[in-house]
């Protein structure tokens, strides 16, 4: 027993290749260029989300900054028994299923048109290319002033009843954040899904075509489940973009008013407007988690579906 | 290839239908811009042409400040994330390292990072070391925040560039920085300007930092500066004048994008789909 420790402490382990200088150098080079990046990221992500934490078991109120004190996982506590948290986390689900739901058959469209292009592909991209640039805040306020009840030329339109309000009811406040939602990501899934189209091998096509298949077996049974990744890959930051909601919800409905309030207009509202920094912070970190659930969820969707594939060709 | 009259009619509305989509609300709101306050309430498309609006955003103070804060701090923030950003690409797409693998998957996580959980904590942070409501604040969240899209672009971009040029142009007798110089910043600078475009676009877009980690003229960005406008009167939003900045911020960007509309779309598949 003795004599195997101090043999291998004497004589080192022959499997551990020891690295050229030219590999050292290289790796030193790398860090170096690299370290800059990565401090930044970590400085201003790492380190307040573990701040945050810190926060989220403190009794921590800034209008009575003297009255902190270390409350352990009550403040969590609160939230989890709070109905407003899991009405929120409801609001905010069905806001990010519905509108990349939406998106994805959207996009779908828009990518087949863009793919197939016959003439004017140049300004189809241009023009999708217009809500992905604009700014949410000025896309949020379109959509609002489109179905304002004293502007709104939404309701000088033929068929549209002057009595119906959506910005009145809640199911019409989120039918119009949706939209507003899925009009300015769309394009991002549109583009994404173009990319995985360029994938998908003419030859596969022709060849089906040849067998038979019509129009639909052949984007079902081909183009389909050869863009599943590219379709997983781009449902990943679709949804987790929706599940933080925040421009959308408060420009159209401020403060999240009528049942309309999200995760992230919930913890605003706490962290911001009533500067409880430790309940807020529990939200905070409620929300961070629930972000890395979806992420792992797909990721794991994701490795299946390529390794099928593998597995596959 | 040659396409039936029947292809042809059916392309063109599908063509006609993306542009209706992709420009009413933007059409909405610069009609918005031009209507008077009586012809705000006529809900009619393009009703009056008036610039009182226009005017009444340039005159005033908060518009114009909040114009200089975006322009300055999202300019600052691009130029430094796409100076890190270039760095840390180069070494991942040239060079061979342990460790690499982890840097990638950092800044995939720092792209799918929620703001909203760390913004309590900045918004603590910043009115403790003093940097709350300053350019500097803001800054340094939107560099930190690009930095994943900007490295995984650049890294597309400089996998696809012919490195062997530079040995070749120094075996023809160029010193080490002409081969740079000369070679090399020409073949990298399209997709360096794409990247930058892209960080530029997020940054300018950001409302949440914004609106957390401001609360004066003095680093209030356009996005959060719309949120607060208050007219004459407090109770009421004034509509045509929040319509009227709304156009004014759109313009650079729909420019943006008319012109490097090609760029934007690879360097946008680039990073997320190669990545």
């Amino acid at each position: 027993m003795e004599a195997a420790t101090t043999s291998a402490r004497t004589a080192p382990p022959p499997t551990k290749k020891r690295m050229t200088d030219r590999a050292k150098a290289e790796r030193k080079l790398a860090w170096t260029l690299c370290a800059p990046a990565v401090i930044a990221m970590l400085l201003v992500t790492g380190y307040p989300i573990v701040y945050a934490f810190y926060l989220s078991l403190q009794k921590f109120d800034l209008r009575f900054p003297d009255d902190k004190e270390f409350v352990g996982l009550s403040n969590y506590a609160d939230v989890l028994s709070s109905s407003t948290w899991w009405s929120d986390v409801l609001t905010t689900l069905i806001i990010t299923v519905v509108s990349v739901a939406i998106e994805l058959v959207l996009g779908m469209l828009i990518a087949l048109v863009m793919h197939r292009a016959i003439f004017g592909r140049g300004p189809v991209r241009a023009a999708i290319l217009i809500p992905y640039g604009i700014v949410t805040v000025v896309a949020a306020f379109a959509w609002r002033y489109a179905f304002d009840p004293t502007s709104g030329f939404v309701f000088g339109l033929p068929l549209v009843p002057d009595t119906w309000q959506p910005l009145n009811t809640k199911e019409g406040s989120l039918f119009v954040i949706i939209a507003a939602e899925v009009w300015k990501t769309t394009p991002f899934m549109a583009l994404l899904l173009l990319a995985g189209l360029a994938l998908v091998p003419d030859e596969l096509h022709e060849a089906a075509k040849v067998d038979g298949a019509s129009t639909l077996q052949r984007f079902f049974r081909i183009t389909l489940p050869l863009m599943r990744p590219a379709i997983l890959v781009a449902l990943l930051f679709r949804t987790l973009d929706a599940f933080r909601i925040f421009d959308n919800i408060f420009i159209i409905q401020p403060g999240g008013a009528l049942g309309t309030e999200s995760v992230s207009i919930l913890g605003y509202n706490v962290l911001i407007n009533r500067v409880n920094l430790g309940l807020g912070s529990a939200i905070s970190i409620l929300i961070f988690i629930c972000v890395i659930l979806i992420a792992v969820l797909f990721v794991k969707g994701l490795g299946t579906s390529t390794a099928q594939q593998r597995g596959e060709t | 290839m040659q396409h039936t009259a029947r292809e042809r009619v059916l392309w063109s509305i599908g063509i006609l239908v993306v542009l209706l989509y992709a420009l009413i609300p933007v059409a909405w709101i610069t009609s918005l811009s031009f209507k008077t306050p009586d012809e705000v309430a006529d809900r009619k498309f393009f009703s009056g042409f008036s610039f009182d609006n226009y005017d009444v955003v340039f005159s005033d103070d908060t518009f114009i400040a909040a114009l200089i804060n975006s322009i300055g701090i999202a300019g600052i923030a691009t130029l430094i994330s796409i100076v890190l950003a270039a760095m840390a690409a180069y070494a991942t797409s040239r060079l061979d390292f342990t460790g690499k693998a982890l840097i990638l998957s950092g800044a995939l996580a720092v792209a799918m990072f929620p703001p909203i959980s760390i913004v309590g904590s900045l918004f603590d942070m910043w009115r403790a070391i003093g940097i709350y409501d300053t350019w500097i604040g803001l800054i340094i969240p939107y560099m930190t925040f690009t930095l994943p899209l900007a490295i995984y672009t650049l890294s597309a971009f400089f996998r696809e560039i012919p490195w062997e040029l530079e040995q070749a142009a120094q075996v023809d007798g160029a010193t080490p920085f002409q081969a740079f110089r000369k070679v090399i910043v020409p073949l990298a600078a399209p997709g360096v300007f794409t990247a930058a475009i892209l960080v530029f676009i997020f940054a300018w877009n950001d409302f949440i930092f914004a609106n957390t980690l401001t609360s004066t003229d003095n680093a209030r960005t356009v996005p959060a500066a719309l949120a607060f406008f208050t007219g004459a009167s407090q109770f009421e939003q004034p509509i045509g004048a929040i319509s009227a900045a709304s156009v004014v911020v759109t313009i650079p960007i729909i420019i943006m994008v008319l012109i490097f509309q090609r760029r934007i779309v690879a360097g946008l598949t680039a990073g997320a789909v190669k990545g």
